[in-house]
């Protein structure tokens, strides 16, 4: 069920069984049949790690969402809150435990804190006067969840805003708590390299613990060479620009939460021959993406722009093993095509989620439509033709008219920003944006790109734009504002002197030439913007940071570098033509786009270098930045 | 070889030895006479205390503890009551049992820990016997009360007692009793008379042991073995009855000819021994007793007391220490008169082989004809095990690595195992320290409680080698063995604080897994605030540090070392107790000089406490925050004079942090709620609450073109959002003509390519058509094909001669229908490429 964590560089399986057998334990401490009552928050994560079969193994019989009030009737022994270390959340147990029904048989109460127990929210209870009910007080500790292969995720939604924002360092704490779960499974890492603040702290932690567990060092084989921390805002630009990978795509557009996407249902409706077209079907299709899936894993990384291609290839390899049936003549080979069989459906409905998902990527990217005889209900019925030229539809319209006018107008200013040109001025495409009253978000994505590109904007252009948009999306957002001012996203220029050009041809994160098929560069993944973040991971490989120094110097925070010392014995000794293994930690969130760029790093031929992801939460331009607005809700007049 | 069989006694098919522990290093007036005397087994401490003489009340007597050579540890005078009892704990605590039911503890060194009470009617109706005991579940004490009553508490660390129920028809103190642990609860077995009664929670049940002599009328003693697996009874007709604990099997029963009842009586079974044996001690006389009808008798010189043991019974007197035991079976083997036995014969080649003969070869070639050598030399190890004197042993083990020669693959871990345990062995047994431990008994409590029981008794450096000699983890072994020393130093009171932080940390240095927070705490338990704080400077977890800074009230220093640990929870929780504790002003002032802390309590008020925060700004003089702060205030409101008033607090606010922006943009805020309120009053619409923009176009929709105008003005909105915002609100309502006048008004500044889209939006071609012609040239191609006008946009592309155009042009024709527009847009691009 979890292979696919165990085929990396890394097996990441070996996390996910430890996390799953301290799961168990707990189950079974609580002896007899439970109900799980789950802070909504935690579910996503949690299926990372566990399904509900698992649960069921060990007679978890109901699962409940944590809400105030009376908890639901249920005929169970022990009722179990999966909770964060919150106090809202402590108030809301309390409610529940206070209000148990005295007259039914008594249930046997149990709380477990994700990822860790907190004194705090013990004396919360306390006051409240229901800790003494609890038998189990226990904690969890869930730091990094395997998400892929060579990606681990913390899944911590609000990590960016409480580190930079608030000055909340929890996560970070977390975060080096983590790092140490995975150093006494995958062994010390001997190198560590950070850039940022943030990066400083949660060393600074990792090198504390590791004194204080000196004496009880796991004897395990180091599996990673260097570990490279990066602060968020050391990048600001990257996850404000649009991902133009397939996956990035997806995520900008329908979102992937925990893994999973929900797309809109029409164009998965599986229609047959002769039936009507009344029911399609209204629930979003819900698909889970992840390397488990071999075409998923082939095609995610490519530009979109090559993504085309590459199912159309497939779809004639499909074709054409199907097409061996024909072949098939001797019982022999019949038996053999039909023990692939299974395998096969499985790749050709793959390949018809993808095929839909590109299309419903297309409608939005471009203004073409799909000509009328390939109506995308019919291709299932018509697969091995229809695919195919549809394919071919989205392949060879040139990029500059397939883009329809606002996603492509965007791009244009997003690159248009990147590459510096005019972004001391008010930009007229997001004044119009704004006049039109598009989404906010997307406005702010442009503004604060803008804004990086130019290291700050002038007094004039700031409180243009701040004033345009207080008007026009209301007054409430002016905290909003001074939260994107605050973490330095958006902000006024100081020094004459604008920065950026020097950051971008130092570190050439403008490729005028990317290539989108056949990419010889990480600026492939934004075609033509490098960024910011991977290339300093590759300078940091080769040839070492040594030679950016003065660019380092730029960006915000100080950049290090420490030694862990091995226990004798455990020096890797490094065959020829092995490649060494980094493990790049993103502190505050990380795009589709930019492990996108890691993995192509990762399978460069002479790279030397592979790499594993680590953050502490899955972002794009705009889950980024919901997390730092505060909404103020209107009063009820 | 006849001298190590020596002190060997036969009973039925085995034999029995005394071998002699110690000649006692104590001094005692009387021997052990008239005394009370407590000794723990594995070989642990002695206490003694002489009898009160009740006559005198004023001389006090004394009480000793010593090792089991007889080493004093501890002496003090008795001052309490009446000790009925001694005895001790697991843990090397001494319990004295008094008569009123008051148990005392101390430990090894003679100092006071605690006491507590076994029962309140104890002091009215005294205690009769009391009896401690070991169990799986720690040290119990079982009581008999002046009613004739049994009290028992299993576990003194977990006091619970239990009053056990009424023994039917008992007049008087039963005649003996013990402490039995059954089906994991403890029971206690009485004899009254000729009955026997087993008691435990619940219930009272007479029993009968199967095939109990008919000659006896009474039993006058009864002894349990360590294990708990079995009893014996000593009957008024002079029989000793052994069997199960269950009082189920019979294992044999023996005649003693004696008929006073005895002084004491033990179990003297050794693990995988031949038979059951139990040893009868009266006052000049010792007894074995086994499963045939004979015995081994002893003469005893002086006063004696029994200590059993897992694999023997221990015999002190005033003089000697000894261990009388059945010869293990390795031994037997060995050293029996004319044993033929592997080991023997190997242990007889290396004599030869010492005194240079060949009569060595002779017997080994013996041995290694019946392929016996292996077995030879695992007898020697194994025997060289239960050998007391090193010389024995090293003559054993000689023996066993001269045959190992002629092995070749023989596992070494055996015999390296065996050298190494006995090393520890001699160590522990040395007269200095007076652990007679067996190596059954060493294996049975591990090195770790061993290593305990050194530490106890204050043998650090003893300890630290047999750790370091064994190669035991650090954890468990140097540094808990470090941690106690240090624990010990600190309560050093003539030392001062510098010194004793000094020597500790020198000596524990960076080994791995010191507490030094555990340290500190026992420091501060001593009353030794100061050299605790010293102490925690070592501790390299921040956490642990923070409870015992809170304990100590440092909690200024508990916040930097919470913080510094990168806990936030910790942080949150020294934040907690420091509001708790300090007036809100010292409280303020202290977060102000740790920025992490009052960003976290910041948050945590931001949640809970919004009016705290308030005063958290409003201290530090942010006024950008404050300013936020009433924003945030405002939409909580739903009145609308106080949300102005709130938002002109905020203005205030922001003006004093010259923040102009926000200031000015708040001034507009209000003045727009005001002017919707105007509007809802004047027109009945709801506009309250919507954005600048969203007004603007309510009204346009509505026709408020007046109003509308005003509010443009007023609020200087840009002449091209304003020009969206009509055209949009106009083509919404799809009001053709008023678009068409406001077009013509004056030149749009947003061009006319908008006025075509919007226009298609609206599904209104033709209105579109109206101002295509307005639109800038390189706008043209768009607005024809937003229209649907190919031909024109192709004409537009042509004639702007751009290849992007062209192509866009192109990709939007289809090629059967416009078919001729192809072509031209074709040959253009043909002729521009021939440029």
């Amino acid at each position: 069920m979890a292979a696919h964590l165990s085929y990396g560089r890394v097996n990441l399986n070996i996390l996910r069984e430890a996390a799953r057998k301290d799961l168990r334990e707990f189950l079974d401490k609580c002896a007899g049949s439970k109900a799980i009552v789950w802070d909504e928050y935690l579910t996503g994560p949690f299926g990372l790690i566990a399904q509900y079969s698992l649960l069921k193994e060990h007679e978890v019989e109901k699962m409940f969402t944590l809400k105030g009030g009376r908890l639901p009737a249920a005929e169970v022994k022990n009722i179990i809150f999966f909770v964060r270390p919150r106090l809202e959340l402590m108030d809301i147990i309390a409610e529940n435990v206070i209000s148990e029904d005295k007259m039914r048989s008594p249930r046997d109460f149990h709380i477990l804190f994700v990822p860790r127990r907190s004194l705090l929210c013990e004396q919360r209870l306390k006051e409240r006067g229901v800790l003494g009910s609890f038998i189990n007080v226990d904690e969890y500790i869930l730091d990094l969840i395997p998400y892929d292969g060579d990606l681990l995720s913390m899944e911590s939604e609000g990590a960016f805003r409480e580190c930079y924002l608030e000055n909340d360092q929890t996560s970070l704490y977390h975060t080096a708590k983590g790092l140490m779960t995975l150093q006494a499974l995958y062994g010390t890492i001997p190198q560590i390299f950070g850039k940022g603040e943030c990066a400083r702290h949660v060393a600074n932690m990792m090198l504390r613990m590791k004194r204080e567990f000196a004496g009880c060092q796991t004897q395990v084989l180091p599996v990673f060479d260097t570990l490279l921390l990066l602060d968020r805002n050391v990048d600001l630009l990257t996850p404000l620009a649009t991902q133009l990978t397939y996956e990035g795509l997806i995520d900008e557009i329908y979102g992937i939460n925990n893994g999973y996407v929900k797309l809109p249902p029409e164009k998965f409706a599986q229609k047959k021959q002769g039936e009507g077209e009344k029911d399609l079907p209204t629930e979003p299709k819900k698909l889970q993406l992840n390397s488990a899936e071999e075409l998923y894993a082939e095609i995610r990384d490519k530009n979109f722009n090559a993504v085309g291609a590459a199912l159309s290839k497939k779809a004639k390899i499909i074709s054409a093993a199907f097409e061996e049936r024909h072949n098939a003549k001797t019982v022999g080979e019949i038996k053999q095509f039909v023990s692939q069989l299974p395998h096969m459906q499985a790749a050709r409905t793959s390949l018809a989620n993808h095929t839909s998902i590109a299309e419903l990527i297309k409608d939005i990217t471009s203004r073409q439509k799909i000509p009328p005889p390939l109506h995308p209900g019919l291709y299932l019925t018509l697969l091995h033709f229809s695919i195919i030229v549809v394919l071919c539809c989205i392949s060879c319209v040139p990029p500059y008219v397939s883009a329809s006018e606002a996603f492509f107008d965007n791009l244009t200013v997003e690159q248009e920003f990147m590459t510096g040109v005019d972004t001391d001025k008010v930009n007229t495409y997001i004044e119009d944006c704004i006049a039109q009253k598009d989404p906010l978000i997307k406005i702010l994505r442009l503004v604060c790109m803008q804004s990086v590109c130019n290291n700050g904007l002038k007094q004039k252009v700031l409180d243009y734009y701040k004033r345009e948009i207080l008007q026009t999306y209301g007054y409430e957002h002016i905290l909003t504002l001074n939260n994107l001012e605050k973490t330095g996203l958006l902000k006024l220029q100081t020094s004459t002197r604008n920065n950026y050009p020097t950051i971008r041809k130092t570190l050439k994160l403008w490729m005028e030439d990317a290539n989108e098929q056949n990419p010889n560069d990480i600026s492939y993944v934004y075609s033509g913007y490098a960024p910011l973040s991977v290339r300093l991971t590759q300078l940091l490989a080769r040839p070492g940071w040594r030679s950016i120094e003065e660019v380092l110097k730029m960006l915000p925070g100080p950049h290090f570098e420490e030694r862990q010392q091995l226990p004798a014995g455990l020096h890797k000794k490094r065959q020829q033509g092995e490649n060494r293994t980094t493990l790049v930690f993103f502190l505050g969130g990380v795009t589709y786009a930019e492990i996108a760029a890691l993995r192509f790093l990762s399978q460069m031929e002479d790279g030397g270098t592979e790499y594993v992801i680590a953050t502490t939460k899955l972002i794009n331009g705009t889950t980024w930045i919901k997390s730092l607005m505060d909404r103020l809700e209107e009063p009820p007049f | 070889m006849a001298f190590v069989t020596a002190n060997w006694n036969p009973l039925g098919d085995a034999f029995y030895r005394k071998v002699e522990l110690y000649e006692m290093g104590w001094s005692l007036k009387d021997g052990l006479r008239d005394c009370h005397v407590a000794a723990a087994p594995y070989g642990g401490p002695i206490a003694v205390l002489k009898e009160s003489q009740r006559c005198s009340p004023s001389v006090r007597p004394q009480l000793d503890i010593y090792t089991a050579s007889g080493m004093p540890v501890a002496a003090f005078p008795w001052k309490s009551g009446v000790v009925k009892q001694l005895g001790w704990t697991v843990g090397d605590d001494l319990l004295c049992v008094q008569e009123d039911g008051t148990v005392l503890v101390y430990d090894l060194f003679g100092s006071f820990k605690r006491h507590f009470s076994m029962g309140n009617e104890l002091v009215q109706s005294h205690v009769l016997e009391a009896k401690v005991f070991h169990s799986p579940y720690g040290t119990g004490i079982a009581l008999l009360s002046g009613t004739f009553r049994f009290i028992l508490a299993t576990n003194i660390e977990d006091l619970k007692l239990r009053r056990l129920p009424e023994v039917p028809g008992l007049q008087g103190a039963p005649s003996c009793w013990a402490v039995l642990s059954q089906d994991r609860q403890s029971k206690v077995l009485l004899a009254a008379g000729p009955d026997l009664y087993m008691l435990d929670t619940t219930a009272c049940t007479p029993v009968i042991p199967p095939g109990l002599t008919p000659q006896a009328s009474s039993i006058v003693h009864m002894a349990v073995s360590f294990s708990y697996k079995y009893l014996a009874f000593f009957t008024d007709s002079g029989h000793v009855w052994m069997g199960s604990a269950n009082l189920k099997d019979k294992l044999g029963e023996v005649e003693t000819k004696m008929k006073t009842p005895p002084k004491q009586m033990a179990w003297c079974r050794r693990p995988k021994g031949q038979q059951p044996s139990v040893v009868v001690m009266w006052e000049k006389n010792l007894l074995v007793a086994g499963q045939c009808q004979e015995t081994i008798q002893y003469h005893l010189d002086e006063d004696s007391v029994l200590v059993p043991e897992m694999d023997g019974v221990r015999i002190i007197s005033g003089s000697h220490h000894e261990l009388l035991q059945e010869v293990p079976a390795a031994c037997e083997e060995i050293f029996k008169i004319a044993s033929m036995a592997p080991g023997a014969l190997l242990l007889e080649a290396n004599r030869e082989y010492e005194k240079e003969s060949q009569k060595a070869d002779e017997y080994l070639r013996e041995i290694k004809e019946q392929d016996l050598l292996g077995e030879a030399v695992k007898q020697c190890v194994e025997a060289a095990g239960y050998e007391h004197e090193p010389e024995t042993q090293k003559m054993l083990l000689r023996a066993a690595s001269f045959g190992k020669c002629f092995l070749s693959n023989f596992r070494p871990e055996l015999f390296v195992h065996m050298c190494r345990d006995l090393r520890v062995l001699n160590a522990v047994r040395d007269y200095t320290v007076g652990i007679p431990l067996t190596l059954p008994q060493y294996k049975q409590m591990t090195v770790q409680v061993l290593i305990d029981r050194l530490v106890h008794r204050k043998l650090y450096p003893l300890a630290f080698e047999i750790c370091r000699y064994l190669k035991t983890p650090e954890y468990q072994g140097v540094s808990r063995v470090l941690k106690h020393w240090a624990c010990c130093k600190v309560q050093q009171k003539e030392e001062a604080d510098e010194v004793i932080a000094r020597a500790i940390s020198v000596k524990l240095g960076e080994t791995a897994g010191i507490s030094y927070s555990d340290i500190a705490a026992k420091a501060y338990e001593c009353g030794r605030t100061e050299l605790a704080i010293k102490l925690l400077e070592f501790e390299p977890r921040s956490g642990e540090q923070v409870p015992l800074l809170l304990k100590m009230k440092r909690s200024q220093l508990a916040l930097s070392k919470a913080i510094e640990s990168g806990d936030t929870d910790l942080v949150y929780t020294v934040v907690t107790y420091l509001k708790n504790e300090m007036n809100r002003g010292d409280f303020f002032m202290t977060l102000r000089n740790q920025p992490v802390a009052l960003s976290l309590y910041r948050q945590f008020c931001k949640h809970q406490e919004p009016e705290t925060l308030k005063d958290l700004f409003n201290q530090d003089d942010d006024h950008q925050e404050l300013g936020n702060f009433y924003v945030r205030a405002s939409y909580q409101e739903g009145k609308l004079e106080t949300r102005v008033s709130l938002l002109q607090s905020a203005v205030d606010e922001y003006n004093k942090a010259k923040n102009e922006f926000a200031a000015k943009a708040t001034e507009e805020e209000i003045r727009l709620l005001r002017f919707q309120r105007r509007v809802e009053e004047e027109k009945g619409e709801r506009v309250l609450g919507c954005s600048l923009h969203d007004t603007l176009h309510c009204l346009l929709t509505l026709g408020l073109h007046k109003q509308a105008e005003q509010l443009y003005k007023d609020f200087r909105v840009p002449d091209k959002r304003y020009w969206w915002l009509k055209l949009t609100a106009l083509a919404e309502k799809e009001d053709w003509e008023e678009l068409e006048k406001f077009a013509k008004s004056k030149k749009s500044p947003i061009g006319y390519l908008p006025f075509v889209e919007v226009c298609v939006k609206h599904l209104n071609k033709y209105e579109a058509k109206k101002y295509v012609s307005k639109v800038t040239p390189e706008q043209k191609v768009k607005a024809h094909l937003a229209v649907g006008d190919l031909e024109g946009a192709a004409e537009a592309a042509i004639e702007r001669r751009s290849e992007g155009e062209v192509s866009l042009v192109l990709s939007r024709c289809s090629a059967t229908t416009d078919r001729t527009i192809v072509d031209r847009l074709n040959r253009a691009r043909a002729a521009a490429a021939k440029k």
